[in-house]
Protein backbone atom coordinates (compact mmCIF):
# COMPACT_ATOMS: atom_id res chain seq x y z
CA UNK A 1 0.00 0.00 0.00
CA UNK A 2 2.76 2.22 0.99
CA UNK A 3 3.85 2.40 -2.33
CA UNK A 4 1.48 3.07 -4.09
CA UNK A 5 1.44 6.37 -3.92
CA UNK A 6 4.78 6.94 -5.80
CA UNK A 7 4.01 4.63 -8.17
CA UNK A 8 0.96 7.18 -8.40
CA UNK A 9 2.99 10.07 -8.53
CA UNK A 10 5.73 9.15 -10.59
CA UNK A 11 3.90 9.10 -13.54
CA UNK A 12 2.41 12.47 -12.80
CA UNK A 13 5.56 13.77 -12.44
CA UNK A 14 6.68 12.45 -15.67
CA UNK A 15 3.59 13.58 -17.55
CA UNK A 16 4.33 17.33 -15.87
CA UNK A 17 7.57 17.55 -17.72
CA UNK A 18 6.19 15.91 -20.73
CA UNK A 19 4.09 19.12 -21.09
CA UNK A 20 6.78 21.02 -20.51
CA UNK A 21 9.27 19.57 -22.83
CA UNK A 22 7.08 18.49 -25.85
CA UNK A 23 5.71 21.82 -26.61
CA UNK A 24 9.43 23.04 -26.66
CA UNK A 25 10.59 20.08 -28.96
CA UNK A 26 7.74 20.76 -31.68
CA UNK A 27 8.48 24.19 -31.76
CA UNK A 28 12.63 23.71 -31.82
CA UNK A 29 11.79 20.87 -34.48
CA UNK A 30 9.58 23.71 -36.08
CA UNK A 31 12.19 25.92 -36.47
CA UNK A 32 14.57 23.43 -37.75
CA UNK A 33 12.63 22.18 -40.24
CA UNK A 34 11.86 26.09 -41.64
CA UNK A 35 15.29 26.60 -41.36
CA UNK A 36 16.42 23.19 -43.39
CA UNK A 37 13.72 24.30 -46.14
CA UNK A 38 14.99 27.57 -46.43
CA UNK A 39 18.33 26.79 -46.80
CA UNK A 40 18.15 24.00 -48.81
CA UNK A 41 15.83 25.92 -51.35
CA UNK A 42 17.69 28.83 -51.23
CA UNK A 43 14.49 30.66 -50.30
CA UNK A 44 15.43 34.45 -50.81
CA UNK A 45 15.19 36.39 -47.05
CA UNK A 46 12.65 39.02 -49.24
CA UNK A 47 10.32 35.69 -49.35
CA UNK A 48 11.19 33.92 -46.37
CA UNK A 49 13.56 34.85 -43.99
CA UNK A 50 14.92 31.84 -42.07
CA UNK A 51 14.70 32.16 -38.04
CA UNK A 52 18.57 32.72 -37.86
CA UNK A 53 18.53 36.10 -40.25
CA UNK A 54 15.09 37.16 -38.05
CA UNK A 55 16.93 36.93 -34.78
CA UNK A 56 19.67 38.27 -36.25
CA UNK A 57 17.60 41.24 -37.44
CA UNK A 58 16.40 41.67 -34.14
CA UNK A 59 19.35 42.34 -32.54
CA UNK A 60 20.66 44.87 -35.51
CA UNK A 61 17.62 46.70 -35.46
CA UNK A 62 17.13 46.11 -31.69
CA UNK A 63 17.20 50.05 -31.64
CA UNK A 64 14.37 51.11 -33.44
CA UNK A 65 12.48 47.89 -32.83
CA UNK A 66 12.87 48.29 -28.54
CA UNK A 67 11.96 51.96 -29.24
CA UNK A 68 8.48 50.95 -31.06
CA UNK A 69 7.65 47.93 -28.62
CA UNK A 70 7.87 50.38 -25.73
CA UNK A 71 5.39 52.78 -27.79
CA UNK A 72 3.55 49.90 -28.50
CA UNK A 73 3.25 48.48 -24.83
CA UNK A 74 2.87 52.19 -23.48
CA UNK A 75 -0.74 52.38 -26.20
CA UNK A 76 -1.52 48.81 -25.05
CA UNK A 77 -1.32 49.71 -21.04
CA UNK A 78 -2.86 53.27 -21.72
CA UNK A 79 -5.76 51.64 -23.24
CA UNK A 80 -5.94 48.57 -20.26
CA UNK A 81 -6.25 51.04 -17.58
CA UNK A 82 -9.14 53.06 -19.68
CA UNK A 83 -11.11 49.92 -20.68
CA UNK A 84 -10.15 48.26 -16.40
CA UNK A 85 -11.28 51.17 -15.22
CA UNK A 86 -14.41 51.98 -17.64
CA UNK A 87 -15.48 48.96 -17.94
CA UNK A 88 -15.76 47.84 -13.98
CA UNK A 89 -17.34 51.68 -13.35
CA UNK A 90 -19.87 51.11 -15.98
CA UNK A 91 -20.44 47.29 -14.67
CA UNK A 92 -21.24 49.30 -11.08
CA UNK A 93 -23.30 51.84 -12.47
CA UNK A 94 -25.20 49.45 -14.23
CA UNK A 95 -25.40 47.15 -10.98
CA UNK A 96 -26.47 50.37 -9.07
CA UNK A 97 -29.44 51.40 -11.73
CA UNK A 98 -32.07 49.24 -13.52
CA UNK A 99 -32.20 52.28 -15.98
CA UNK A 100 -29.07 52.99 -16.88
CA UNK A 101 -28.52 49.15 -17.39
CA UNK A 102 -31.09 49.09 -19.84
CA UNK A 103 -30.33 52.26 -21.66
CA UNK A 104 -26.53 52.04 -22.02
CA UNK A 105 -26.42 48.27 -22.18
CA UNK A 106 -27.26 47.75 -25.79
CA UNK A 107 -24.73 50.35 -27.12
CA UNK A 108 -22.10 48.47 -25.36
CA UNK A 109 -22.67 45.58 -27.04
CA UNK A 110 -23.25 47.44 -30.56
CA UNK A 111 -19.38 48.80 -29.91
CA UNK A 112 -18.31 45.58 -28.98
CA UNK A 113 -19.65 44.02 -32.39
CA UNK A 114 -18.19 47.12 -34.04
CA UNK A 115 -15.30 45.61 -35.78
CA UNK A 116 -12.88 47.93 -34.63
CA UNK A 117 -10.49 48.11 -37.79
CA UNK A 118 -13.94 50.29 -39.41
CA UNK A 119 -13.56 52.72 -36.83
CA UNK A 120 -9.96 53.38 -36.48
CA UNK A 121 -10.08 55.19 -39.35
CA UNK A 122 -12.66 57.56 -38.75
CA UNK A 123 -11.69 58.16 -34.97
CA UNK A 124 -7.90 58.95 -36.61
CA UNK A 125 -9.91 61.65 -38.05
CA UNK A 126 -11.45 63.40 -35.04
CA UNK A 127 -8.84 62.35 -32.81
CA UNK A 128 -5.14 63.52 -32.32
CA UNK A 129 -3.34 60.24 -33.30
CA UNK A 130 -1.88 58.87 -29.98
CA UNK A 131 -5.43 59.38 -28.03
CA UNK A 132 -7.46 57.43 -31.53
CA UNK A 133 -5.05 54.85 -30.55
CA UNK A 134 -5.83 54.83 -27.27
CA UNK A 135 -9.07 54.61 -27.77
CA UNK A 136 -9.28 51.87 -30.35
CA UNK A 137 -7.37 50.12 -27.67
CA UNK A 138 -9.98 51.16 -24.74
CA UNK A 139 -13.03 49.72 -27.22
CA UNK A 140 -11.63 46.01 -28.19
CA UNK A 141 -11.02 45.74 -24.50
CA UNK A 142 -13.66 46.92 -22.66
CA UNK A 143 -16.49 44.88 -23.07
CA UNK A 144 -15.21 41.31 -21.47
CA UNK A 145 -14.49 43.46 -18.49
CA UNK A 146 -17.76 45.62 -18.17
CA UNK A 147 -19.59 42.20 -19.23
CA UNK A 148 -17.94 39.76 -16.62
CA UNK A 149 -18.17 42.23 -13.36
CA UNK A 150 -22.35 42.52 -14.19
CA UNK A 151 -21.87 39.09 -14.26
CA UNK A 152 -19.73 39.14 -10.95
CA UNK A 153 -22.07 41.97 -9.25
CA UNK A 154 -24.74 39.61 -9.92
CA UNK A 155 -23.74 36.42 -9.31
CA UNK A 156 -23.71 37.26 -5.26
CA UNK A 157 -24.79 34.60 -2.72
CA UNK A 158 -28.39 34.92 -2.05
CA UNK A 159 -28.00 34.18 1.34
CA UNK A 160 -25.27 36.51 2.01
CA UNK A 161 -27.15 38.88 0.52
CA UNK A 162 -30.46 38.44 2.90
CA UNK A 163 -27.66 38.49 5.85
CA UNK A 164 -26.38 41.45 4.97
CA UNK A 165 -29.94 42.91 4.33
CA UNK A 166 -30.78 41.58 7.82
CA UNK A 167 -27.47 43.61 9.24
CA UNK A 168 -28.84 46.71 7.86
CA UNK A 169 -25.54 47.13 5.59
CA UNK A 170 -25.95 50.18 3.97
CA UNK A 171 -25.53 49.91 -0.35
CA UNK A 172 -22.08 51.35 -0.50
CA UNK A 173 -20.93 48.36 2.80
CA UNK A 174 -22.48 45.97 0.12
CA UNK A 175 -20.90 47.02 -2.59
CA UNK A 176 -17.57 47.23 -0.84
CA UNK A 177 -17.63 43.69 1.41
CA UNK A 178 -20.07 42.03 -0.07
CA UNK A 179 -20.50 42.61 -4.21
CA UNK A 180 -16.86 43.89 -5.10
CA UNK A 181 -15.03 40.64 -3.25
CA UNK A 182 -17.76 38.15 -4.73
CA UNK A 183 -17.27 39.77 -8.58
CA UNK A 184 -13.24 39.31 -8.07
CA UNK A 185 -12.61 36.18 -9.50
CA UNK A 186 -14.75 37.21 -12.57
CA UNK A 187 -13.38 41.03 -12.76
CA UNK A 188 -9.65 39.41 -12.99
CA UNK A 189 -11.18 36.73 -15.58
CA UNK A 190 -12.00 39.75 -17.62
CA UNK A 191 -9.19 41.71 -17.41
CA UNK A 192 -6.95 39.11 -18.54
CA UNK A 193 -8.92 38.50 -21.71
CA UNK A 194 -8.74 42.77 -21.95
CA UNK A 195 -5.05 42.64 -21.57
CA UNK A 196 -5.02 40.37 -25.07
CA UNK A 197 -7.58 42.12 -26.61
CA UNK A 198 -5.94 45.93 -25.87
CA UNK A 199 -2.56 44.65 -27.44
CA UNK A 200 -4.74 44.03 -30.53
CA UNK A 201 -6.41 47.28 -30.57
CA UNK A 202 -3.75 48.92 -30.39
CA UNK A 203 -1.84 47.22 -32.97
CA UNK A 204 -5.52 47.60 -35.10
CA UNK A 205 -5.14 51.59 -34.53
CA UNK A 206 -1.44 51.49 -34.97
CA UNK A 207 -1.95 49.92 -38.65
CA UNK A 208 -4.77 52.53 -39.61
CA UNK A 209 -2.38 55.21 -38.30
CA UNK A 210 0.27 54.17 -40.07
CA UNK A 211 -1.62 54.23 -43.47
CA UNK A 212 -2.46 57.78 -42.56
CA UNK A 213 1.60 58.75 -42.30
CA UNK A 214 2.63 58.80 -38.70
CA UNK A 215 3.53 56.27 -36.07
CA UNK A 216 5.95 54.43 -34.72
CA UNK A 217 4.84 51.79 -32.76
CA UNK A 218 5.30 47.97 -33.56
CA UNK A 219 2.37 47.53 -35.95
CA UNK A 220 3.70 51.03 -38.02
CA UNK A 221 7.08 48.77 -37.95
CA UNK A 222 5.31 45.65 -39.74
CA UNK A 223 3.57 47.66 -42.03
CA UNK A 224 6.53 49.91 -43.33
CA UNK A 225 9.26 47.10 -43.48
CA UNK A 226 6.42 45.85 -45.64
CA UNK A 227 6.24 48.45 -47.75
CA UNK A 228 9.95 48.24 -48.16
CA UNK A 229 10.08 44.93 -48.40
CA UNK A 230 11.89 44.56 -45.53
CA UNK A 231 10.69 40.75 -45.04
CA UNK A 232 13.30 39.74 -41.72
CA UNK A 233 11.63 43.23 -39.84
CA UNK A 234 8.54 42.31 -40.56
CA UNK A 235 8.82 38.73 -38.83
CA UNK A 236 11.27 40.38 -35.97
CA UNK A 237 9.02 42.53 -35.10
CA UNK A 238 5.86 40.27 -34.93
CA UNK A 239 8.26 37.94 -32.97
CA UNK A 240 8.17 41.08 -30.13
CA UNK A 241 4.41 41.58 -30.75
CA UNK A 242 3.60 37.92 -30.15
CA UNK A 243 5.81 38.05 -26.93
CA UNK A 244 5.09 40.92 -25.53
CA UNK A 245 1.31 39.34 -25.40
CA UNK A 246 2.26 36.27 -23.71
CA UNK A 247 3.85 38.67 -21.09
CA UNK A 248 1.30 40.59 -20.47
CA UNK A 249 -1.32 37.09 -20.33
CA UNK A 250 1.39 35.84 -18.15
CA UNK A 251 1.59 38.79 -15.64
CA UNK A 252 -2.56 39.34 -15.39
CA UNK A 253 -2.68 35.45 -14.98
CA UNK A 254 0.12 35.44 -12.08
CA UNK A 255 -2.03 38.72 -10.24
CA UNK A 256 -5.18 36.67 -10.82
CA UNK A 257 -3.59 33.81 -8.81
CA UNK A 258 -1.83 35.67 -6.22
CA UNK A 259 -5.37 38.16 -5.30
CA UNK A 260 -7.24 34.56 -5.55
CA UNK A 261 -4.87 31.91 -4.21
CA UNK A 262 -6.24 32.07 -0.75
CA UNK A 263 -9.90 31.27 -1.29
CA UNK A 264 -10.55 30.84 -4.91
CA UNK A 265 -11.67 27.45 -6.59
CA UNK A 266 -9.71 28.40 -9.60
CA UNK A 267 -6.50 29.10 -7.79
CA UNK A 268 -6.48 26.50 -5.34
CA UNK A 269 -6.83 24.20 -8.23
CA UNK A 270 -3.09 24.51 -9.29
CA UNK A 271 -1.98 23.70 -5.76
CA UNK A 272 -3.92 20.85 -4.73
CA UNK B 1 -57.07 25.63 17.48
CA UNK B 2 -59.16 27.30 20.42
CA UNK B 3 -57.45 25.40 23.35
CA UNK B 4 -53.91 26.49 21.75
CA UNK B 5 -54.66 30.46 21.51
CA UNK B 6 -56.07 30.25 25.07
CA UNK B 7 -52.71 28.75 25.81
CA UNK B 8 -50.36 31.10 24.37
CA UNK B 9 -52.52 33.99 26.03
CA UNK B 10 -51.79 32.48 29.47
CA UNK B 11 -48.26 32.18 28.34
CA UNK B 12 -48.11 35.83 27.05
CA UNK B 13 -49.82 37.25 30.32
CA UNK B 14 -47.03 34.76 31.97
CA UNK B 15 -43.75 36.49 30.00
CA UNK B 16 -43.24 38.47 27.56
CA UNK B 17 -42.76 37.19 24.03
CA UNK B 18 -40.30 37.37 21.78
CA UNK B 19 -42.15 37.09 18.81
CA UNK B 20 -45.64 36.48 17.68
CA UNK B 21 -47.26 36.28 14.49
CA UNK B 22 -51.09 36.91 14.31
CA UNK B 23 -53.23 35.73 10.67
CA UNK B 24 -50.03 35.97 8.37
CA UNK B 25 -49.99 34.72 5.18
CA UNK B 26 -47.39 35.28 2.36
CA UNK B 27 -48.15 34.62 -1.17
CA UNK B 28 -45.43 34.60 -3.32
CA UNK B 29 -44.86 36.80 -6.82
CA UNK B 30 -45.64 33.87 -8.67
CA UNK B 31 -49.39 33.41 -7.42
CA UNK B 32 -48.41 30.27 -5.16
CA UNK B 33 -49.87 30.69 -1.54
CA UNK B 34 -46.60 29.72 0.69
CA UNK B 35 -48.22 30.49 4.09
CA UNK B 36 -51.06 30.59 6.52
CA UNK B 37 -53.36 32.05 7.96
CA UNK B 38 -50.44 31.32 10.25
CA UNK B 39 -50.44 32.24 14.09
CA UNK B 40 -47.38 32.04 16.40
CA UNK B 41 -46.17 33.29 19.84
CA UNK B 42 -43.03 32.22 21.16
CA UNK B 43 -41.60 33.13 25.00
CA UNK B 44 -38.48 34.92 25.62
CA UNK B 45 -36.02 32.11 26.22
CA UNK B 46 -37.92 29.77 24.51
CA UNK B 47 -36.89 27.07 22.52
CA UNK B 48 -39.34 25.48 19.63
CA UNK B 49 -38.87 23.83 16.52
CA UNK B 50 -41.10 24.43 13.51
CA UNK B 51 -41.56 20.59 11.62
CA UNK B 52 -43.10 20.29 8.38
CA UNK B 53 -42.70 18.64 4.86
CA UNK B 54 -40.55 20.13 2.06
CA UNK B 55 -42.12 23.47 1.33
CA UNK B 56 -44.39 23.80 3.65
CA UNK B 57 -43.70 27.58 4.44
CA UNK B 58 -40.95 26.82 7.33
CA UNK B 59 -38.68 29.01 5.91
CA UNK B 60 -40.63 31.64 5.34
CA UNK B 61 -42.08 31.97 8.75
CA UNK B 62 -37.85 32.69 9.54
CA UNK B 63 -37.83 35.09 6.96
CA UNK B 64 -40.75 37.06 7.80
CA UNK B 65 -39.67 36.94 11.67
CA UNK B 66 -35.83 38.11 9.98
CA UNK B 67 -37.85 40.88 8.28
CA UNK B 68 -36.22 39.45 4.95
CA UNK B 69 -39.64 39.30 3.45
CA UNK B 70 -42.91 41.64 3.86
CA UNK B 71 -45.88 39.30 5.04
CA UNK B 72 -48.67 39.71 2.80
CA UNK B 73 -51.40 39.96 5.03
CA UNK B 74 -50.79 39.67 9.04
CA UNK B 75 -49.09 41.14 11.74
CA UNK B 76 -45.23 40.06 12.69
CA UNK B 77 -44.12 41.32 16.17
CA UNK B 78 -40.53 41.18 17.22
CA UNK B 79 -39.67 42.45 21.14
CA UNK B 80 -36.87 44.77 20.45
CA UNK B 81 -33.36 44.01 21.19
CA UNK B 82 -32.39 46.87 24.32
CA UNK B 83 -29.22 48.83 22.90
CA UNK B 84 -29.87 47.86 19.34
CA UNK B 85 -26.88 48.71 17.00
CA UNK B 86 -28.91 48.97 13.64
CA UNK B 87 -32.42 47.06 13.00
CA UNK B 88 -31.69 43.32 12.87
CA UNK B 89 -28.93 43.08 15.68
CA UNK B 90 -31.63 41.31 17.89
CA UNK B 91 -31.80 38.68 15.14
CA UNK B 92 -29.13 36.10 14.46
CA UNK B 93 -29.82 34.29 11.60
CA UNK B 94 -28.19 30.71 10.57
CA UNK B 95 -29.13 29.64 7.08
CA UNK B 96 -28.94 26.05 5.56
CA UNK B 97 -26.06 26.36 3.87
CA UNK B 98 -22.56 28.07 6.28
CA UNK B 99 -23.32 31.01 3.91
CA UNK B 100 -19.74 32.03 5.23
CA UNK B 101 -17.58 34.64 2.87
CA UNK B 102 -14.95 32.49 1.31
CA UNK B 103 -12.61 35.65 0.64
CA UNK B 104 -12.85 36.16 4.52
CA UNK B 105 -11.00 34.65 7.23
CA UNK B 106 -13.24 32.83 10.26
CA UNK B 107 -12.99 35.86 12.45
CA UNK B 108 -13.58 38.71 10.03
CA UNK B 109 -17.06 36.54 8.83
CA UNK B 110 -17.75 36.59 12.54
CA UNK B 111 -16.88 39.98 13.20
CA UNK B 112 -19.20 41.22 9.79
CA UNK B 113 -22.33 42.00 11.61
CA UNK B 114 -20.15 44.29 13.84
CA UNK B 115 -18.77 45.46 11.43
CA UNK B 116 -21.93 46.27 9.01
CA UNK B 117 -22.83 47.80 12.42
CA UNK B 118 -19.83 50.38 13.07
CA UNK B 119 -18.47 48.70 15.96
CA UNK B 120 -14.86 49.63 16.29
CA UNK B 121 -11.83 46.99 14.62
CA UNK B 122 -10.32 46.23 17.70
CA UNK B 123 -13.34 45.43 20.02
CA UNK B 124 -15.00 43.86 16.46
CA UNK B 125 -12.17 41.50 16.46
CA UNK B 126 -12.35 40.68 20.33
CA UNK B 127 -16.04 39.95 20.31
CA UNK B 128 -15.65 37.73 17.25
CA UNK B 129 -12.87 35.73 19.14
CA UNK B 130 -14.62 35.90 22.48
CA UNK B 131 -17.82 34.08 20.79
CA UNK B 132 -15.39 31.72 18.65
CA UNK B 133 -14.29 30.60 21.84
CA UNK B 134 -17.53 29.63 22.44
CA UNK B 135 -18.18 27.05 19.46
CA UNK B 136 -15.29 25.88 20.06
CA UNK B 137 -13.17 27.48 17.48
CA UNK B 138 -11.07 29.78 19.01
CA UNK B 139 -7.95 27.62 16.82
CA UNK B 140 -9.48 28.66 13.78
CA UNK B 141 -10.15 31.91 13.71
CA UNK B 142 -7.07 32.75 11.35
CA UNK B 143 -8.59 29.73 8.78
CA UNK B 144 -10.51 30.31 5.73
CA UNK B 145 -13.56 28.70 5.45
CA UNK B 146 -12.41 26.49 2.53
CA UNK B 147 -10.14 24.36 5.20
CA UNK B 148 -13.03 23.69 7.64
CA UNK B 149 -15.30 21.00 7.90
CA UNK B 150 -18.90 20.98 7.27
CA UNK B 151 -19.56 21.08 10.82
CA UNK B 152 -17.01 23.60 11.39
CA UNK B 153 -18.35 25.77 9.06
CA UNK B 154 -21.24 25.89 10.51
CA UNK B 155 -20.35 26.49 13.92
CA UNK B 156 -18.18 29.65 12.20
CA UNK B 157 -22.00 30.46 11.31
CA UNK B 158 -23.04 29.80 14.72
CA UNK B 159 -20.53 32.42 15.93
CA UNK B 160 -21.71 34.98 13.47
CA UNK B 161 -25.38 34.68 14.47
CA UNK B 162 -24.13 35.14 18.01
CA UNK B 163 -21.50 37.88 18.03
CA UNK B 164 -24.61 41.24 18.45
CA UNK B 165 -25.73 39.09 21.67
CA UNK B 166 -29.25 39.06 19.87
CA UNK B 167 -32.19 37.66 21.90
CA UNK B 168 -33.83 35.70 19.03
CA UNK B 169 -31.84 32.87 17.07
CA UNK B 170 -33.32 31.73 13.70
CA UNK B 171 -31.89 29.09 12.81
CA UNK B 172 -32.95 27.53 9.12
CA UNK B 173 -32.22 23.29 9.03
CA UNK B 174 -28.88 24.35 10.12
CA UNK B 175 -27.73 21.07 10.63
CA UNK B 176 -29.73 19.23 7.36
CA UNK B 177 -26.66 18.98 5.46
CA UNK B 178 -24.48 17.21 8.18
CA UNK B 179 -23.73 13.45 8.73
CA UNK B 180 -25.32 11.76 11.90
CA UNK B 181 -22.33 11.77 13.89
CA UNK B 182 -21.72 15.62 13.70
CA UNK B 183 -25.63 16.64 14.13
CA UNK B 184 -25.96 14.86 17.44
CA UNK B 185 -22.47 16.95 18.87
CA UNK B 186 -24.00 20.02 17.35
CA UNK B 187 -27.11 19.34 19.07
CA UNK B 188 -25.60 18.86 22.41
CA UNK B 189 -23.53 21.84 21.63
CA UNK B 190 -26.60 23.97 20.62
CA UNK B 191 -28.68 22.72 23.53
CA UNK B 192 -25.34 23.69 26.10
CA UNK B 193 -25.61 27.39 24.27
CA UNK B 194 -28.96 27.69 24.23
CA UNK B 195 -28.68 26.81 28.29
CA UNK B 196 -25.75 29.18 28.84
CA UNK B 197 -26.80 32.27 26.87
CA UNK B 198 -30.95 32.20 27.45
CA UNK B 199 -31.38 32.78 23.70
CA UNK B 200 -35.31 32.45 22.35
CA UNK B 201 -34.54 29.96 19.42
CA UNK B 202 -36.62 28.93 16.50
CA UNK B 203 -35.36 26.47 14.85
CA UNK B 204 -36.99 24.77 11.63
CA UNK B 205 -36.03 21.48 10.89
CA UNK B 206 -37.62 18.26 8.69
CA UNK B 207 -36.41 15.80 11.03
CA UNK B 208 -38.98 14.51 13.78
CA UNK B 209 -35.65 13.21 16.26
CA UNK B 210 -34.13 16.41 16.28
CA UNK B 211 -37.33 18.32 16.95
CA UNK B 212 -37.60 16.20 20.22
CA UNK B 213 -34.45 16.31 21.66
CA UNK B 214 -33.48 19.99 21.26
CA UNK B 215 -36.49 22.02 21.70
CA UNK B 216 -39.22 22.75 24.46
CA UNK B 217 -42.21 23.02 21.33
CA UNK B 218 -42.63 21.09 18.94
CA UNK B 219 -44.79 23.29 16.04
CA UNK B 220 -45.90 20.49 13.25
CA UNK B 221 -47.06 22.18 10.27
CA UNK B 222 -49.15 21.20 7.20
CA UNK B 223 -48.25 21.11 3.89
CA UNK B 224 -48.79 23.91 1.73
CA UNK B 225 -50.38 26.21 2.45
CA UNK B 226 -48.35 26.35 6.02
CA UNK B 227 -50.46 25.72 8.86
CA UNK B 228 -50.33 24.91 12.44
CA UNK B 229 -50.70 20.79 12.47
CA UNK B 230 -49.91 21.05 16.37
CA UNK B 231 -48.65 22.24 19.05
CA UNK B 232 -46.70 19.35 21.15
CA UNK B 233 -44.64 20.65 24.59
CA UNK B 234 -41.66 17.83 25.12
CA UNK B 235 -41.29 17.90 28.54
CA UNK B 236 -38.44 16.19 30.21
CA UNK B 237 -35.78 16.39 32.92
CA UNK B 238 -33.49 19.55 32.15
CA UNK B 239 -30.64 19.33 30.92
CA UNK B 240 -31.25 17.12 27.98
CA UNK B 241 -27.97 14.66 27.12
CA UNK B 242 -27.98 11.31 25.48
CA UNK B 243 -30.01 9.33 28.34
CA UNK B 244 -32.99 11.55 27.03
CA UNK B 245 -31.92 10.53 23.17
CA UNK B 246 -32.32 6.89 24.33
CA UNK B 247 -35.35 6.93 26.91
CA UNK B 248 -38.91 5.28 26.21
CA UNK B 249 -39.97 8.89 26.67
CA UNK B 250 -38.03 10.12 23.69
CA UNK B 251 -39.64 7.56 21.71
CA UNK B 252 -42.81 8.20 22.81
CA UNK B 253 -42.79 11.98 21.73
CA UNK B 254 -41.05 11.01 18.49
CA UNK B 255 -44.20 8.43 17.65
CA UNK B 256 -46.71 11.34 18.63
CA UNK B 257 -45.10 13.68 16.56
CA UNK B 258 -44.64 11.61 13.70
CA UNK B 259 -48.29 11.21 13.54
CA UNK B 260 -49.24 14.75 13.75
CA UNK B 261 -46.74 15.35 10.90
CA UNK B 262 -48.07 12.42 9.28
CA UNK B 263 -51.91 13.77 7.84
CA UNK B 264 -49.21 16.36 5.68
CA UNK B 265 -48.31 13.34 3.35
CA UNK B 266 -51.20 11.65 3.14
CA UNK B 267 -52.24 12.03 -0.44
CA UNK B 268 -48.52 12.57 -1.69
CA UNK B 269 -47.34 10.57 -3.79
CA UNK B 270 -44.09 8.93 -2.12
CA UNK B 271 -41.54 9.44 -4.52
Amino acid sequence: MSARPEIVAKPRGAQRALRLVLPVIVFAAGLAAWELVVRLKEIPPYVLPAPSIIILTLIKDWQVLSQSLATTLLTTLEGFLAASIGGIALALLFNQSKWVEYSLFPYAIVLQVTPVIAIAPLLLIYLEQQTAVVVCAFIVAFFPVLSNTTLGLNSVDRNLAGLFQLYGASKPQTLRFLKLPAALPYILGGLRIAGGLSLIGAVVAEIAAGTAGAGSGLAYRIAESGYRLNIPRMFAALLLLSLAGIVIYGVLALVSHLVLRRWHESALGKEN
Amino acid sequence: MVERNTSSAVEASLTALAVSLRGVTKTYDNGVMALGPFDLAVRKGEFISLLGPSGCGKSTVLRLIAQLSAPSSGIVRVARHEGELQPGHGIGFVFQEPTLMPWASVRENVRLPLKLGGVAKAEGRARADAVLARVGLADFADAFPRELSGGMKMRVSLARALVTDPDILLMDEPFAALDEITRFRLNNDLLALWRALGKTVIFVTHSVFESVYLSQRVVVMTARPGRIQADIRIETVEPRGEEFRTSTAYGDYCRKVSGALAPSYSGQPLL
